[in-house]
Parts: C-alpha cells; sequence; structure tokens
C-alpha cells in the first residue's frame, strides 16, 4: 500500500479541494451566507423555526463532495431530459437550449458535445432516460429524498393544514368586509410581477417573484416549485426574510399614509360567532374558492381541512397533531431542502439581487394596498374603521396584525385592535392563495 | 420523444401583456374575495335569523294553568365579543383576571373564546 498516494486521494477527493476547484470560491461565500442567515435567525429570531433550517440546508448544499442534494438531477426531471448519473450533468444545455444527447439503435446517448463539455476527468456515462422520484430516492443525497416532499407540492399543503388547526376565523366571519382588505393587500404581488416584467425575467419567474408579496411562505414556495424551481432558493429566503422584517418595513408606511386621527380610531367590539359557524365556515370557503379557482385547491382545501379539524371539536387529537406534530415535523423538512437549492452557482447571480430588491417592493406595496383602502374604508364607515389594519392584510399571521396592534396603541394607549387586524390577516391568506392559483393557471404549472 | 415542459422553460411575455395580466389577476383576487364576503355575510344573516327564531316555540308554548306566573328573572346582557365585559361583585380587577386565567387553563380553552357573565365573591 502506497501511503503517499493514498494520502494524496484522500486530499484530492476531500471537500477541502473543492474551494480550489472551478468556481469553488462560490461555495465559500455561500458558507459565508448560511451563517449570516444562521446568526438572523439564532441571534435576531428572525422566523427562526424556518429560517434556521433553511441556513443549515444552504451550509450542507454548499460544501463540496457532501452529494447531499444534486441539483444537474432535479434540473433534468424538471426539464424532461436523460441524466447521467455518474458524472452528475444533465444532457441538455438549458442555456442554449440544445439537447446533449442522440438516439444510436433505440438507446439514448451522449452527443460529443457532451463529452467535450465534461473535459477530460469523467466517468463512463450511466444515463437513465426518464427520472422518476424512484431514481430520485435511489440515486440522491438526503437532501434530495427530502426535497421530493417539495417537489410534489406536499409541504407546502401540510403546512397549510396546520396553520389552518391554528387560525381562529372568527375575526373574519364577525366582520366579512375584512375579506376586502385581504384583497387590497395583494397589490404588491402584482406590481412585482409586472416590474419583474419589465426587468427581463420571464412571465412564470415573474409571478414567482411576485408571490413573495403574498407575504406568504408556503403558497411562495409552493408555486415557484410549480413554475420556476430554479428560483425557489432566493424567492424563499426573501420571502421568510421580508415577513420577519415586518415590525420593520411597515410601521413608516402606516405612519406615512394615515393621520394621527385615523390611527387613534377605537373601533367596536365585533358580533359574537357562533360554533355553528365556525364549523360551516371551512366547508363553505373550501367549495367556493375551490370552484372559483381550481388551481387553489390544493393549498385552500388544505387549509380550512384543518380549520374544521379545529373548529368541529370531535377531532381534537387531529387538530393537535396538525397544529404541533405534523407542522413540526413538515417545518424541518421543507426547511432544510429548501435551503438545499441555494447552490453556489445559482444563487450567486445578479438575478438574486434583483429578486430580494423585488420582493422588497412587493412587501411594500402590499401593505401600501391594504392601507389606502383601509383609508376608503374609514372615509366610508364615517370613521369607525382605523385604517391601519388594513396593513394586516398582507398574510405574516399573526405578525402583521401584531403590527397593527402596536401602531395602533401608540397612537391611542387605550386601542386594542389585535382581533379587528385579524381579520384581514386571515383574510389575506385566502387572498395569497387566490392569487397563486391565478398565476398558476396563467402560467400553466 | 422529450418534450421541453413549460414549468421550467421561460414563458416570455411583453411588458403590455404583463400589465393586462396584473390588473386581471388583481380583480380576479377582489372579485373572488367580495364574493366571499357576500357568501360569508348571507351566512351570517342565516345563523342570525335562526338563532333569532329559535326562542319563539318555547315562548308561545302553553304555560301550566295552575302554576304562579314565575316573575321575570333581571335580564343580564349578554356580553358582546368573545371577549365580553364581566361584572364583578367585591372582586378586585386583578383578581378576577387571575380567576379568568385559572378557568381557560383549567378547561384548555384560549380565554378569548371563553365568556365571563359575572364574578361575585362568595362569603361564608
Amino acid at each position: 500500500m502506497d501511503i503517499l498516494e493514498t494520502l494524496g486521494t484522500l486530499v484530492r477527493t476531500s471537500g477541502f479541494a473543492g474551494f480550489f476547484a472551478a468556481g469553488g470560491w462560490k461555495n465559500l461565500i455561500m458558507i459565508a451566507v448560511a451563517c449570516v442567515l444562521l446568526y438572523l435567525g439564532i441571534a435576531k429570531k428572525f422566523e427562526p423555526l424556518l429560517l434556521v433550517g433553511i441556513a443549515f440546508g444552504a451550509l450542507l448544499t454548499n460544501i463540496p463532495g457532501a452529494g447531499l442534494y444534486h441539483m444537474a438531477m432535479w434540473d433534468a426531471y424538471v426539464y424532461e431530459v436523460p441524466y447521467d448519473a455518474a458524472n452528475d450533468q444533465m444532457l441538455y444545455d438549458a442555456e442554449t437550449g440544445t439537447n446533449l444527447f442522440e438516439e444510436v439503435d433505440g438507446k439514448i446517448v451522449p452527443t460529443e458535445a457532451y463529452y467535450q463539455k465534461l473535459g477530460d476527468n469523467y466517468k463512463d456515462p450511466e444515463v437513465i432516460e426518464e427520472l422518476s422520484f424512484t431514481d430520485v430516492a435511489h440515486l440522491g443525497g438526503l437532501l434530495d429524498i427530502l426535497y421530493i416532499g417539495v417537489k410534489a407540492g406536499i409541504y407546502p399543503c401540510l403546512i397549510f393544514m396546520g396553520v389552518g388547526a391554528m387560525t381562529d376565523f372568527g375575526p373574519l366571519i364577525a366582520r366579512p368586509s375584512s375579506l376586502i382588505l385581504g384583497a387590497a393587500a395583494q397589490l404588491g404581488v402584482f406590481l412585482a410581477f409586472f416590474g419583474a416584467i419589465c426587468m427581463g425575467f420571464a412571465g412564470n419567474e415573474a409571478a414567482s417573484i411576485g408571490i413573495i408579496g403574498g407575504a406568504d411562505g408556503p403558497t411562495a414556495i409552493y408555486l415557484t416549485t410549480k413554475l420556476a424551481p430554479a428560483l425557489l432558493g432566493p424567492i424563499a429566503i426573501a420571502a421568510y426574510s421580508y415577513m420577519a422584517l415586518i415590525p420593520m418595513i411597515q410601521p413608516p408606511l402606516m405612519r406615512a399614509l394615515t393621520t394621527e386621527e385615523e390611527r387613534k380610531v377605537k373601533m367596536e367590539q365585533a358580533r359574537a360567532v357562533s360554533k355553528t359557524e365556525k364549523v360551516i365556515f371551512p366547508i363553505v370557503v373550501a367549495a367556493f374558492v375551490i370552484l372559483l379557482v381550481p388551481s387553489t385547491a390544493p393549498l385552500i382545501g388544505s387549509l380550512m381541512f384543518g380549520n374544521l379539524l379545529r373548529e368541529t371539536g370531535v377531532t381534537e387529537r387531529l387538530s393537535d397533531t396538525a397544529q404541533n406534530g405534523l407542522m413540526n415535523i413538515v417545518t424541518l423538512f421543507l426547511g432544510i431542502s429548501v435551503g438545499a437549492t441555494t447552490v453556489a452557482s445559482r444563487f450567486l447571480t445578479p438575478r438574486t439581487l434583483m429578486i430580494i430588491a423585488l420582493g422588497l417592493i412587493a412587501f411594500a406595496f402590499s401593505t401600501v394596498g391594504g392601507l389606502l383602502v383601509g383609508k376608503l374604508m374609514y372615509k366610508l364607515s364615517g370613521g369607525k374603521i382605523n385604517p391601519l389594519i388594513g396593513s394586516a392584510g398582507v398574510s405574516a399571521v399573526p405578525m402583521a396584525a401584531r403590527v397593527s396592534q402596536m401602531e395602533g396603541q401608540k397612537a391611542n394607549p387605550g386601542n386594542f385592535l389585535l382581533m379587528h387586524a385579524m381579520g384581514p390577516n386571515v383574510a389575506g391568506v385566502i387572498g395569497s392563495a387566490i392569487a397563486a392559483g391565478f398565476l398558476l393557471a396563467l402560467f400553466g404549472g | 420523444m422529450y418534450n421541453i415542459s413549460l414549468t421550467a422553460s421561460a414563458v416570455n411575455m411583453g411588458i403590455p401583456d404583463a400589465a393586462i395580466a396584473a390588473v386581471l389577476g388583481y380583480a380576479v383576487v377582489f372579485f373572488g374575495l367580495i364574493l366571499l364576503m357576500a357568501v360569508v355575510s348571507a351566512m351570517g344573516k342565516v345563523m342570525a335569523s335562526k338563532t333569532a327564531e329559535a326562542p319563539k316555540p318555547a315562548a308561545s308554548a302553553p304555560a301550566p294553568a295552575a302554576a304562579p306566573a314565575p316573575a321575570p328573572a333581571p335580564e343580564i346582557p349578554a356580553a358582546p365579543g368573545s371577549a365580553g365585559e364581566v361584572k364583578l361583585f367585591d372582586v378586585p380587577d386583578k383578581e378576577a383576571a387571575m380567576i379568568m386565567a385559572i378557568v381557560a387553563d383549567k378547561m384548555q380553552r384560549p380565554l378569548n373564546e371563553l365568556r365571563f357573565k359575572s364574578i361575585k365573591e362568595v362569603k361564608k
């Protein structure tokens, strides 16, 4: 046994050597980015339940040689082209749109251009013609296997089920006009969508970027997985970071767009909502919204099923599981597998910065949309509705409602807007799901 | 044999089309939620009318002839909203808050789902 050769092989195949390979420095930057995100999640408590998982996934996926997540394999799955498992490459050049395979005697083989792309060091190709989830389970790493749940759209829907089980729709049922504020606060979604098109993004990508303005993480992940999976990492990070920053983003806009007199308005207690109404509500909403926009079925169906479990009073164990055990498990898987998509070569591009800027615009304009319609309702109601509850129309439950409460109380210490703001807040969840359904229908997910 | 999926390939869209799509999308969200508002309002009205109808049969039931007419009990108005207003009889605010918190904890229900009408100190 040649000890020196063995040591040499160990050094060459170690992850450290990967940092000195072509583009390896990008992995180092991404590891630093992951550490910053971990700091924000742990020390600053920015949406820690998801951000810590996303950041750790980003860390793992960018360690050279770890082999936990194979971006090329997922690209091959999405583009529906053959995949070379031995060299971890898809047989398709996405930039030029050319196939790197040909059919010879009924067999799929790589073209000469593919071998040129690989360079000198390559293994004999092991071509898989059409990848399935079973192939991913056989060939993939741990994070590839967990990512199947994102790709199949399972995790966001299960999270929605948990959200439904945790949400009291009583304030919305008591004051149905809250739904208008939930609609108004989707303004940022469509403005950011338009902005993204103007900045050169494709329609499906712009739709995924716009949905950041819905301030609803699971919806953003669901839509992006369907429409523009390559952008999942930056979009998820932007969505959850801005949701955590709502207490900083919203108050200046709230103070700029409302007068002291408007902020001081004390709202009347809403009517009591009976248990029967709360039980009927999820059934009616699920049926109605899905009939209206069928593509919302997975999200709205899960949300309302979770809420029904909560309200029936006879499925407490299931409701408890949806809210706690299931939600925690899915959050674990979702966070780490979304983080895994932040592969350096794809994340460190100017497009990521553009997505982050557009996400901020989306959040800001969604807040503005809710506030402006809140002001309109203040006028129409003869000063009975505090326009501050409009900003809670962005989903981000219950953070946005808490911000309305805090701003209302700053203007008038006797003001308790929390329950009033919860109406638009939960309406925003339904609104963002409808917006996502519309975009999904438009771009054929 | 192989088709490039629309979900991965770029769906190019011009700026005028994007403007139309954005306005249309926002309108669809408004339309959907306004319709939903109408449905929820109608549901609330139906429920309110059913609640109002419910005591009528009891009131129209014939009372036993021999029984003396009971003195009408002083009607305590139901506390509005989920939290409501609590009538306190010889109970300081702090103690009342503590009692309500203990009851909510024992019942394992959120405090805002319980309605306390009054709290009275029972003196031996």
